[in-house]
């Protein structure tokens, strides 16, 4: 049992610390996401030049070897400086879905694009009628030939409208929740018959609606086993969700400090309000509420190589435990700046808007504590 | 960084289980409530880890202590929460050993440390009074110096198990004139001197696990005295955080979530095992999630200690966050058992009686251990006192 960091790892967190200070202060990050493009690529290229962008895959992928600690130490930084720029649909999911299940024909194709930063994905996976429910699916991929023929509409796809290439969750058979007949694909955003709208979401980021009409994939599109796509997609999910949760908790840990820093400044009847109790004591709730998540974090990752029962279960025990945290300290972050904390120039505004969708990425509370129920 | 636990921590655990296997006491295992135990019942598991040589684990090895790494430390408290020992009583070996160890002269470590190693000797705690509980600096007993004796005077409360205790250890003002924290002083007192009178006050569950301790012109040795006069306040601290780090019982909460989930699996509930209905198996489930967080947070903890701090105040989120759960689990396991919650096992119509009692064997204690428990938010330093404490000392406010 170790809870140390390697060397590497502390390389990587001060590198990422001094980006994110430098180069993604507040007033930059906002000027930014209100852009046309909405990110900025010159960041996208610096991380890959820092190895951030190959950090997970193997060294014969063309990557540095890193593993799920390296995402989350890289995340957590993230989340301290609101990065919207898209690591976990383009180095986790994409990353996730080659490395786990990839040909060497696809790692080839799409890999080293990844790690150069020239290739940026998104993974489209929800549906408008699937809630959290990844074979609720009603997009369709037809055996056509050798090929496939995918139709149907992808909800909330984040970070699309960046994107190049999509992975895709669509049926080729089985009826619409079943287990089975689940089937991954990768298809560049290009192909014909791909239309996307694309919109801002509350948190700052970008997404888009995808619409699949008549599209034409050929076989080599299909990631692993046809039909039996849903243990995949459970396996890379729960890595996101880990590298999610790391999010959180960078966010975490700055919506608690400024907020005790704001506490420290303001005045009220003649004394800063961080000397009344009843702030403290919700101040040290929201203390508490961090460190444990932190450590849910630090459960998930570690057992994400685990047999699956326990990788579940440790996976929805974080997404529970976290977003149950991330909810009270965003609101509790905002109660405490008063009616500086509901105004669009505070950033504890937009750190309270962070942590509140990131409760509904890959099943929120309710949904994770169901599976936990079931796997206990 | 990761969870695993090596080859040689595997061994480990495989010889402490065995060892317990072995060694523990068979009429004690899986006692169910401390009012029904005698004194040597508590001490019994204490004398022969003293004799292997493992009843002080996280003790200076040159003490007595086993040397083991918060991993081993880790391993040794779930091993007996699996078979639910009855361990060392915290008064010794986690509250006045330390302090004497550390602070106290070698007299006091030569005469006293041994008995506490080997279970020989029973300690209470003597701090709070009366009129002080969460402001425990305005404590009134006081200590006068009388030639080469201390004449104690006052009245301490909630002194846990004070019926049995050979020796206690208490705060008492020394200077009076002193700011509060300034004039206090750290005094062991043999319970058997005369004007020493223990009197038992009833609880909740009917029991008596805490007493009133009245001392009236005790004359104690000053070579009782630990450390310096009026520096007791800096020691009765320094106990206080070693007490709040082991005070989380995750090991304990653990065993007492499979214990739930066995008694649920066994209840009925609209035809089906309790276990199987959801809003009472979410509750379960949510338990479970904050206990994990717990654990992982302790472990943390402990690793950061071995780095070389000490239980610094981070310990007060392990004793905030470990009650609360210790009460969810009482309370969820009293829900469980349903209505045969209600019936009174202690009462004057059981006396004498040879009846078994009414409801399932689990049934027994879960109320009165529901009602035990709501000590533990209170005790060993409020979990308001706790918030206060991580206010100073981590937010700096």
């Amino acid at each position: 049992m170790d809870f140390n960091f390697t060397e590497e790892q502390d390389m990587v967190r001060d590198g990422l610390s001094r980006l994110v200070r430098e180069q993604y202060d507040w007033e930059t990050r906002r000027k930014a996401i209100a852009s046309a493009a909405g990110w900025r690529p010159e960041i996208w290229a610096q991380l890959a030049e820092l190895g951030i962008l190959g950090m997970p895959f193997s060294e014969a992928d063309g990557g540095f070897g890193g593993g799920a600690v390296d995402a989350m130490v890289i995340m957590e930084e993230f989340g301290k400086g609101l990065v919207v720029e898209p690591f976990v649909p383009t180095v986790v999911c994409a990353g996730g879905f080659l490395k786990h299940a990839g040909t060497a024909a696809q790692k080839e194709e799409h890999i080293g694009g990844i790690v150069s930063g020239e290739r940026v994905f998104a993974f489209a996976f929800a549906e408008p009628r699937g809630r959290y429910d990844y074979a609720d699916l009603e997009t369709t991929a037809k055996k056509d030939g050798s090929g496939y023929v995918l139709n149907g509409h992808k909800a909330v796809v984040i970070g699309a409208p960046w994107a190049s290439h999509l992975i895709v969750t669509a049926r080729t058979g089985g009826e619409r929740r079943d287990r089975s007949g689940v089937s991954v694909f990768v298809v560049a955003k290009d192909t014909a018959g791909i239309t996307t709208r694309d919109y801002e979401t509350v948190d700052g980021r970008r997404a888009s609606e995808v619409y699949f009409e008549n599209v034409s994939v050929p076989a080599e599109a299909l990631i692993g086993a046809e039909g039996e796509g849903l243990a995949l997609i459970e396996l890379v999910t729960d890595e996101a969700i880990a590298a999610l949760c790391a999010e959180a908790c960078g966010a975490m840990k700055v919506a608690h400090a400024m907020t005790v820093e704001y506490s420290r400044q303001r005045k009220q009847f003649g004394v800063p309000i961080g000397k009344f109790q009843v702030l403290q004591h919700r101040m040290v709730d929201m203390y508490t509420a961090y460190e444990t998540s932190v450590s849910l974090t630090y459960l998930a990752t570690l057992r994400l190589g685990s047999d699956e029962v326990e990788r579940k279960k440790a996976v929805s025990a974080a997404k529970v435990g976290v977003g149950q945290s991330a909810r009270l300290i965003g609101q509790e972050a905002v109660q405490i700046h008063g009616g500086n904390g509901v105004t669009d120039e505070y950033a504890i505004g937009h750190y309270f808007k962070r942590l509140t969708i990131f409760d509904s990425e890959f099943g929120n509370v309710d949904h994770h504590l169901k599976r936990h129920v079931a796997l206990a | 960084m990761n969870l695993e636990f090596s080859p040689e921590e595997q061994a480990f655990r495989d010889e402490v289980r065995a060892f317990i296997a072995e060694s523990y006491p068979k009429h004690l295992a899986d006692f169910g409530m401390r009012e029904d135990m005698e004194r040597e019942d508590f001490l019994a598991w204490h004398k022969i880890l003293g004799k292997k040589g493992w009843s002080v684990p996280a003790w200076p090895v040159e003490y007595g202590g086993t040397g083991w790494t918060p991993t081993q430390r880790y391993i040794w408290s779930e091993e007996n929460a699996r078979a639910s020992t009855v361990m060392p009583l915290p008064f010794g070996v986690s509250m006045v050993g330390p302090v004497i160890y550390t602070f106290g002269s070698e007299e006091q470590k030569a005469k006293h440390l041994p008995g506490i190693r080997s279970g020989e000797v029973w300690w209470c705690q003597g701090y709070s009074e009366p009129g002080a509980g969460s402001d425990l600096a305005s404590l009134k007993t006081t200590a006068v110096r009388d030639g080469d004796h201390y004449i104690i005077n006052g009245q301490k409360t909630w002194t846990t198990l004070a019926q049995h205790a050979d020796w206690g250890f208490f705060l008492c003002r020394t200077d009076p004139t002193a700011k509060q924290q300034e004039g206090i002083s750290f005094i062991l007192i043999d319970m058997k001197t005369p004007g020493v009178e223990v009197k038992p006050i009833k609880l909740l569950d009917g029991g008596y696990e805490v007493n009133e301790t009245w001392l009236t012109d005790v004359r104690v040795p000053v070579e009782n005295l630990v450390g310096e006069e009026n520096k007791g306040w800096t020691y009765a601290k320094f106990l206080l955080a070693h007490e709040r780090s082991g005070i989380a019982g995750v090991a304990r909460s653990k065993r007492g979530v499979e214990k739930l989930r066995e008694i649920a699996a066994n209840e009925t509930a609209y035809g089906e095992p309790l276990i199987k209905d959801f809003d009472f198996a979410k509750k379960v489930s949510q338990l479970e999630i904050d206990l994990a967080a717990l654990e992982i947070t302790e472990l943390r903890t402990l690793a950061g200690e071995q780095a070389g701090k000490g239980p610094g105040p981070e310990s007060s989120i392990l004793k905030i966050k470990g009650t609360e759960i210790q009460q969810r689990l009482t309370e969820l396991t009293l829900e469980a058992v349903g209505t045969y919650g209600a019936p009174f096992h202690g009462g004057v119509s059981n006396d004498n009686s040879n009846e078994h009692p009414v409801g399932p064997d689990y049934s027994q204690y879960a109320a009165a251990t529901y009602f035990n428990m709501r000590k533990t938010s209170i005790y060993g330093g409020s979990n308001e006192i706790q918030r206060n404490i991580i206010t100073k000392m981590i937010l700096g406010l």
